[in-house]
């Protein structure tokens, strides 16, 4: 039983890591189930199982995980987060953010950014170690 | 009061597979493989640094009996028994890259993060491991 039992969570490990990478992607179940090796049929009543949630809501948490840091450290437009992580409608992502979040992207973007700086390290060191990567004016400048 | 961390541990459902892994795919070395007739104490370290001794720690008795061990596997295979190591290298890239073309499973591909460059990957269990590149100053 045991033994059945891990094999089902290593397998089911490997589709939420999937879904981790391509969370930009549509909801793609016969590709997960696949990875899992269950039928598509199985594959979100597992994958509850082990995880405790649906293989929905799982990637509705990731992306919103992804927006917040985008929303948080760059001055990217929030119709373009939305579609930089996955949404397709501005409708859909600002429900689906505000019940993740309890609150809208937009006030969310306000309120950390207004307190970012004391939460994390010095705004002298703040400043220069979260400055957004790849921004345009640095974009073509060498790391190394 | 404390002066370093000498040994952190990492459950694995297999401890050869784990040397497997651990030392054949990561480079890592053996430091210590004992038979301590109740169990098998075995520890790896970096090649160029052996102050830190990870323990490769096998679910089960003494350390937990049977019921538990099985808990601890399962949630191993999960990726939530809780342990995890992160690396720092000095080549973020073709570390990747060499290890991808082994089989290595990841979780997460090479990404400019305010911190350097990092990856992400699970060992044969499931637990999580990352490593590095700090930027250049």
């Amino acid at each position: 039983m045991s033994q059945a039992t891990e094999d089902r969570n290593r397998r089911m490990l490997r589709a939420r890591d999937t879904i981790d990478r391509s969370f930009a992607a549509p909801l793609d179940v016969a590709a997960l189930a696949r990875v899992a090796h269950v039928s598509p049929a199985h594959f979100a009543r597992q994958f509850r199982a082990v995880f405790g949630e649906t293989p929905h809501r799982y990637l509705q948490r990731r992306r919103i995980e992804r927006a917040m840091e985008l929303l948080r450290d760059t001055d990217r437009p929030v119709t373009d987060v939305c579609l930089d992580v996955g949404f397709a409608s501005l409708g859909t992502f600002s429900r689906t953010f505000s019940a993740v979040v309890g609150e809208s992207p937009s006030a969310y973007r306000e309120r950390t950014q207004a307190t970012r700086a004391p939460q994390y390290v010095p705004a002298c060191l703040e400043k220069t170690l979260r400055r957004p990567v790849g921004a345009p004016a640095s974009s073509g400048a060498p790391r190394a | 009061m404390f002066k370093h961390i000498t040994h952190t541990t990492i459950y694995v459902a297999d401890q050869d597979e784990a040397l497997d892994f651990y030392v054949g795919k990561l480079g890592m070395v053996v430091h210590t493989d004992a038979d301590m007739d109740v169990m098998r104490f075995l520890t790896v370290t970096l090649p160029d640094d052996d102050s830190l001794e990870l323990m490769l720690l096998l679910p089960g008795p003494p350390l937990h009996d049977e019921a538990t061990a099985e808990q601890v596997r399962e949630l191993i295979a999960k990726g939530g028994a809780g342990g995890g190591v992160i690396f720092e290298t000095d080549d973020c890239v073709g570390t990747y890259e060499r290890l991808r073309d082994q089989g290595v499973e990841f979780t997460q591909e090479p990404t400019e993060r305010f911190y350097g460059t990092d990856c992400a990957l699970r060992d044969p269990f499931g637990n999580p491991l990352r490593f590095t590149e700090r930027p250049a100053t």
